[in-house]
């Protein structure tokens, strides 16, 4: 049970489910009716408290918070990276590629923590998370430096695990 | 207006430039590997282009098409990821010309000191309770 103390218990997690419920409810509709909005938030709230189980979610703090947020713009910009670098491979005449397929540990402990660095992973320029055992992750590699040892996988990590280890633990 | 929506219009024409990169990168790319990467990455970015730029367009849709955004960049990685993986096990190889194969190599090595389960689904660290199969989250 591994980090399990920095998790959020059952009532945080239906807190947190049924406010994000609500949240996506209101972005969807575009309801602005009071009388709408209370109606779906006791019925979220509701369907979350028979539901939703503890020790999924890490436990909300400031500092998680405010890594969270730096987070998005983050990956806004590996995106954006991603799509220039795969963009300009594929319109030259001879798609300059040096694939492989690398290993890695991560330091990350926590499974929801672990996909949410392998879907970053994926979106990134130039690598596809291929499977995780354990700790260990296997990442498609577009261009791979050297010879594809442990040394030059942990670049491709290195980046995500500074936010996420403090998000997740 | 006309300025927001001439915008919107950019935002969503370079939207299907990617989109239209992607496809060619499926086509062109080598091996299964390197065309899900080329799929997964311009799909990603051109979607969110195109939402984006239809919300610019019509104001009135730009909520709804965050809330698509947000699901869009939640599932992308995890069907690409998906793909990739069974591919891998049901025995696709990389290109000819690939650097190395680190999954083939460490899976020979578990056959040849005879673990029991190669797909490795024992090895998944997954911290529950035992017996707890309960979803939600």
């Amino acid at each position: 049970m591994s980090g399990s103390g920095k998790r959020s218990g059952r009532i945080g997690a239906v807190i947190l489910s049924g406010l994000m419920f609500t949240l996506i409810y209101v972005f969807w509709t575009g309801a602005t009716d009071p009388y709408d909005i209370s109606i779906f938030t006791v019925l979220a709230f509701g369907t979350c408290a028979v539901f939703v189980r503890g020790g999924i979610f890490p436990r909300p703090g400031l500092k998680k918070i405010a890594y969270a947020a730096a987070y998005i713009p983050y990956m806004v910009v590996e995106i954006v990276k991603a799509n220039l670098d795969v963009a300009s491979r594929v319109i030259k005449p001879t798609i300059p590629l040096n694939p492989g397929i690398v290993a890695v540990d991560t330091k990350l402990t926590t499974p929801i923590g672990r996909t949410v660095l392998a879907n970053s992973i994926t979106l990134t320029p130039g690598t596809l998370s291929v499977e995780i055992k354990g700790s260990r992750l296997y990442i498609h590699w577009i261009d791979v430096q050297g010879h594809g040892g442990e040394e030059e996988a942990k670049m491709i990590v290195a980046g995500f695990e500074k936010y996420l280890e403090v998000i997740f633990g | 207006m006309e300025i927001l929506r001439l915008a919107g219009a950019i935002i969503v024409f370079i939207g299907s430039v990617f989109l239209f990169l992607g496809g060619l990168g499926l086509l062109r790319m080598p091996d299964v590997y390197n065309r899900i990467q080329a799929g997964t990455k311009a799909t990603t970015l051109g979607s969110m282009c195109v939402f984006i730029g239809l919300g610019i367009y019509h104001p009135a849709l730009l909520s709804r098409m965050l809330v698509l955004l947000a699901f869009i960049v939640i599932t992308n990685p995890i069907s690409s990821h998906a793909l990739a993986r069974a591919a891998h096990f049901a025995g696709v190889k990389l290109v000819k010309g690939s650097v190395c194969d680190r999954l083939e190599v460490e899976e020979a090595e578990d056959a040849a000191s005879g673990s029991p389960d190669p797909i490795g689904n024992d090895t998944i660290n997954d911290d529950r309770p035992a017996g707890d199969l309960g979803g939600g989250g």
